[in-house]
Order: structure tokens, then C-alpha cells, then sequence
């Protein structure tokens, strides 16, 4: 039992690192284990914005060795950025583990991306000009805090609390997953997939990488994988409820969509409200309450519905 | 029960009623805290412990900064100080409001709620001026509830009395394991609805999803709209006369009559092929031969 929740302005911008915030405090019950944010800046022109860990979380308590791995790995990933002839136009330490790059980059972001993952225990959490993804344990008040998303300016934003059921408590299975290596696109998933090796080994086969055990990763390589062949978001989404089996509901967002897709037996909840200029969707509606306290109109969506929005 | 009168039982606390009433006992001696209600009765129409309302004195809750617990604990209050209206204000989507009423009571809620909304009640009438989440008004055994606006899936999951009536779209699985009462729904109804449904009637003026009453053992669900596909055991029965007069009585007292009539309604009842009741299971054969 998770919590998902999206957001999308319609041709303006607002502070989505505030609405998601308050949107996923209100889901805390349906996860405490930890909160992860993608969130929708504006666009940058040609410069990327690439979020990473360095570390697990967990890692900063096994002694005191940790610190100096640390410096060594961004040594490491600062060193691949130069050999890609990546110019780091800032970098940001949020916590000792996480940091955040501002590059300005010409050529394959994904093999650039591939080669920074080979060093040991690096995981590049999201790149793109305008996507930002922010996951870390604890509920979304402690993360927003630390990561200071109350008061982050964008046009959408999906986001996640997360009850551990298929995997550990760490970063590393954490939502929401980034659709590596293609920019800006990001998912949150609530639900257990149940064909997941099978459609994992499938996706391995064709060449794509896992970093964690958790099944929700899935859904975002398999979304990379048909955007990479030229399929549409909402065709991606329309495809994986006849291939994916087990109960989801889930959220793409891309740097200016927002789409949903719910599975056949509608198992897994969804709230939406929609309006000319703002549309929102959570597991409860508590969550959009959180954010529109005036009364408004909502409705669950049925089995196999699929939506797209755009910013 | 017959031992106990109605100022003894109204005396004790929940706990020593439960004693006296036989729940404690090792054995099960069938006995539970539902009383029977004799038709010719003039009196007793409620739980000897219900409290005393009046439906013409009149309170709001302002529930926006309380959690759903005190909530439901005002509610009690304010039902034994003799309040027979109670208004809830600014519900923002509060999860399990309302629930475990089991006395005579208007309840009034004037925003949208969360899970679990007025379920397990018995006997208030309600009126949701919002949206209901999922599982409203499941295991309600009298009374009425009206929602304005949708609902989430599992409406009404095993009911066994009342009048549930929710004028939007309902979610899926709607009337799951139902086993009494009616549930009208002016809109559409997902998937599986009335799956398992064991009595009962269900009206949807609108669409119904697929796997309509799929494994139903009984009861009725009549359909307005299209219907995507039956579930296994599901089947089309002829609308009669009497069908027509009962959803033309009950369509008009919610005001959810179709300007077209009742006649384009589809009657779907239980085929009885999965009837096997009186069949061993193989095991049970062996023991026997």
C-alpha cells in the first residue's frame, strides 16, 4: 500500500515542491518507509540538471570510511564528466550522498550516464532539463525540508510515499524511478507486478540496466524502452496494461506530459480532479484536499483507462 | 434475551452486555446482540441503549482541524445530549466518518469524505453533499444514505439493508458480497459490480463495467445503460410488470427517475449453475464410498 500523487499546471507555473509536499504529507499513512519527489522545473536552455547519490543512505552509518569513499566517488564521477567534455556549471552537496549538477553537455547524455553508473555504488537518480527527482527515507515534510522543495517553481510534479512490500527500505528502491537513460522522464507506481522477472529478464535482454529489486523500476525501464522506440506515452501506457500483469496504478510524467494508466481489475486507487488550469490525482482524496480546500468535483478513473495531460 | 429488560440492558456498559447476552460463553449458543424486531410491535423499535434524539434540534461540527476520531466521538456526544441533525463541516476527504451509528440520527456532511464513509451503520439517514472513497456505506444494515456526487469503488460492500444512493458514477466492485438492501446508482458502475452479491437489489441507470454479478449467487441488478459484459453465472431475466413498478416507486422517491421510463432497464439475476450446495466435494465422496 503505497501513496502516489501528481499534479499538473496547464500553462503556468506554481510551487508544485510546495503543493507536492502538502499532497504527500496528507498520503503519509499510506507509507512512512520514504518519500520521493519528481518535480518539473523550468526547462532549461541546453544545460542538464543530473541529481545522484553517491551512497545509500544506511552507508553513512558503517563507519567512518564511508567519508573518504565518498569524496572518491565524486572524484570519480567529476573525472567521466571531463572525459565527456561535460562543463559543470554548478554542483550542489544536499546531503553528503546526494548532489546535484548543473552540466552543460553536447553530445549522448546516455552513454555519458552509463559510464558515470560503472562507478561502484553511484545511481544518477534523474537527468534532464527540467526534471529533478528527490527521493530519501523518511516522510515528505523531513525530505522537503532537507532537500528544500517548499518552495520549488514548476509546472508539474508526481511524487510517492512508499510502504516496503516488495523490497528493502533504502534510496535505492525508492520511488520515483527515473526512466534511465532518457531525459525528463520519471514514474511512480503503487501495486505489485507480478509477471516481473519475466518482463525484466525481457528488458535486460534488450539491453537495459536495474539498479534495485523493486518491481515499480520495471515500469520505468519498460517506459524508457517504448519511448525509445518511438511509441507514444499514451500508446506506452495503453500497451503495458495488456503486457504487465499484477495490480497497478501508476504515473508517467515526461518534461511536459502527465499520463496514467490503471490495470484491468482497477485494484489500486486513484482519485482525480480536473480543471481548465490545474489537475490533480492521488490514491485518496484527502491528498488533493490538502491542496484545493474549497469543494470541488472528483472521480475515480475505471479499469484500463489511460491518460494523458499536457503542461 | 428474554431475562433481560430493556432498562437492564440500557443500564450496563458494552462490556457487561455482552456478557449478559451470551457472547462470552465458550459454547456458541447462537445468541449475538441483534434483536429481532416482532412485526406487530408497537414499540421498541431501536436498541434499548439508543439515545433519545431529536431530528428538529440542530448542530454543526467544524471538522476541518479535528482527526476522524474525534470526530465520530462528538457525534456520540452530542447524539446522547439529545441532538437529532448534526451537520459536519469541511470534511477534506477524512477517511471513516460517520461510521457505527446505530440509532436514529440525521447526519449531514457537507464537503467530500474518504474510505470507509457512514459504514456499519444502523438506521440514521444521511446525506453526503461530496464525493464518497471507496467502501461507503459497506455493511450498512438500515437507513438511507444519499451522496451527491461519485463515490469509489466498493460501494456498499456487504450490505445488508437500507437504501445506499449515490446520484454521480459509482467505482468498480460496487455491492461486492452484498446481502441485502438496495443500492441505485444514478451513473455508471465499473468493473465486477456485484460480484458475489448474495441478495439484495442493485439499480445503475447509467453504463456497467465488465464481469457485471459475475459469481452472484442471488439477488437482482437491473442495468439502464449498456452493460460491457456479464460475469460467469450472470444472466439476462425478463423485466416484468411487478420489476417496473418496484424501480418506478423507488427511482421516484430519490429523484433519479430517467425522463425515458424504467422499461429500457436489463434484469440480470443468477443463472444457479453454480449451485452446488448439496454436491460433496470429491474428498467427501471417497469417505462415503
Amino acid at each position: 500500500m503505497c501513496g502516489i500523487a501528481g499534479l499538473i499546471h496547464k500553462g503556468k507555473s506554481s510551487n508544485v515542491g510546495g503543493e507536492m509536499t502538502a499532497m504527500l504529507q496528507a498520503l503519509k499513512h499510506r507509507g512512512p518507509d520514504s518519500t520521493g519527489y519528481a518535480v518539473y522545473g523550468k526547462p532549461t536552455e541546453g544545460d542538464y540538471i543530473m541529481r545522484l547519490k553517491v551512497a545509500e543512505a544506511e552507508d553513512m552509518h558503517k563507519g567512518r570510511g564511508i567519508h573518504q569513499v565518498i569524496v572518491d566517488r565524486i572524484a570519480a564521477v567529476e573525472e567521466i564528466l571531463a572525459e565527456h567534455g561535460a562543463a559543470v556549471k554548478s554542483k550542489e552537496s544536499v546531503t553528503e550522498y546526494a548532489l546535484r549538477f548543473v552540466l552543460s553537455h553536447e553530445g549522448d547524455t546516455s552513454a555519458m550516464a552509463e559510464h558515470i553508473e560503472e562507478t561502484d555504488g553511484v545511481e544518477i537518480l534523474s537527468m534532464g532539463n527540467g526534471l529533478e527527482l528527490i527521493k530519501d527515507l523518511g516522510d515528505a515534510a523531513d525530505v522537503a525540508g532537507l532537500y528544500g522543495l517548499e518552495n520549488f517553481e514548476g509546472t508539474h510534479s508526481i511524487g510517492h510515499t512508499r510502504m516496503a512490500t516488495e523490497s528493502d527500505v533504502d534510496i535505492r528502491s525508492a520511488h520515483p524511478y527515473w526512466a534511465f537513460p532518457y531525459n525528463d522522464v520519471s514514474v511512480v507506481h503503487n501495486g505489485q507486478i507480478t509477471n516481473y522477472w519475466i518482463m525484466r529478464r525481457e528488458m535486460e535482454r534488450k539491453g537495459h540496466r536495474f539498479m534495485s529489486n523493486c518491481d515499480s523500476e520495471l515500469l520505468a525501464v519498460y517506459t524508457a524502452h517504448n519511448l525509445a522506440n518511438g511509441i507514444t506515452l499514451e500508446q506506452s501506457l495503453r500497451n503495458s496494461i495488456e503486457e504487465i500483469d499484477g495490480v497497478f496504478t501508476y504515473l508517467v510524467a515526461t518534461k511536459d506530459q502527465l499520463g496514467m494508466a490503471k490495470d484491468t481489475m482497477a485494484a489500486k486507487p486513484l482519485v482525480l480532479y480536473e480543471s481548465d488550469d490545474l489537475i490533480a490525482m492521488a490514491s485518496e482524496e484527502v491528498a488533493i484536499r490538502a491542496i484545493l480546500p474549497q469543494e470541488i468535483d472528483t472521480y475515480d478513473p475505471y479499469d484500463e483507462e489511460v491518460r494523458v495531460w499536457q503542461a | 434475551m428474554a431475562s433481560l429488560s430493556d432498562a437492564e440492558l440500557k443500564q450496563m456498559s458494552q462490556e457487561e452486555r455482552v456478557t449478559a447476552l451470551g457472547m462470552r460463553t465458550e459454547q456458541l449458543t447462537g445468541k449475538s446482540l441483534h434483536i429481532e424486531f416482532d412485526p406487530d410491535a408497537e414499540e421498541r423499535f431501536t436498541y434499548p441503549w439508543a439515545p433519545e434524539v431529536d431530528f428538529n434540534k440542530r448542530t454543526e461540527i467544524d471538522t476541518a482541524d479535528m482527526t476522524t476520531t474525534e470526530v465520530n466521538g462528538r457525534i456520540r456526544e452530542l447524539m446522547a445530549e439529545g441532538y437529532g441533525t448534526i451537520v459536519l463541516q469541511n470534511p477534506r476527504g477524512k477517511h471513516s466518518l460517520g461510521v457505527g451509528i446505530l440509532s436514529k440520527l440525521n447526519l449531514i456532511i457537507e464537503g467530500s469524505t474518504g474510505y470507509f464513509g457512514v459504514g456499519l451503520i444502523d438506521g440514521p439517514n444521511v446525506r453526503i453533499n461530496g464525493r464518497v472513497g471507496w467502501s461507503c456505506g459497506e455493511n450498512m444494515m438500515s437507513g438511507t444514505v444519499m451522496i451527491e456526487k461519485n463515490a469509489g469503488s466498493t460501494f456498499g460492500a456487504a450490505i445488508r439493508g437500507g437504501d445506499l444512493v449515490c446520484r454521480g458514477s459509482v467505482g468498480s466492485r460496487t455491492g461486492i458480497d452484498m446481502k441485502g438492501g438496495t443500492i441505485l446508482v444514478g451513473g455508471d458502475t465499473g468493473a465486477l459490480s456485484g460480484f458475489m452479491m448474495q441478495r439484495g437489489r442493485m439499480v445503475v441507470c447509467g453504463n456497467a463495467g465488465k464481469n457485471l454479478g459475475d459469481s452472484m449467487y442471488d439477488g437482482t441488478i437491473y442495468v439502464g445503460g449498456e452493460i460491457k459484459s456479464c460475469g460467469v453465472d450472470a444472466v439476462e431475466a425478463e423485466l416484468t410488470a411487478m420489476d417496473k413498478a418496484w424501480l418506478t416507486r423507488k427511482l421516484t422517491q430519490y429523484g433519479l427517475m430517467p425522463d425515458k421510463g424504467v422499461d429500457h432497464f436489463t434484469k440480470i439475476v443468477a443463472g444457479k449453475q453454480l449451485w452446488n450446495y448439496d454436491n460433496l466435494e470429491p474428498s467427501e465422496k471417497k469417505l462415503i464410498l
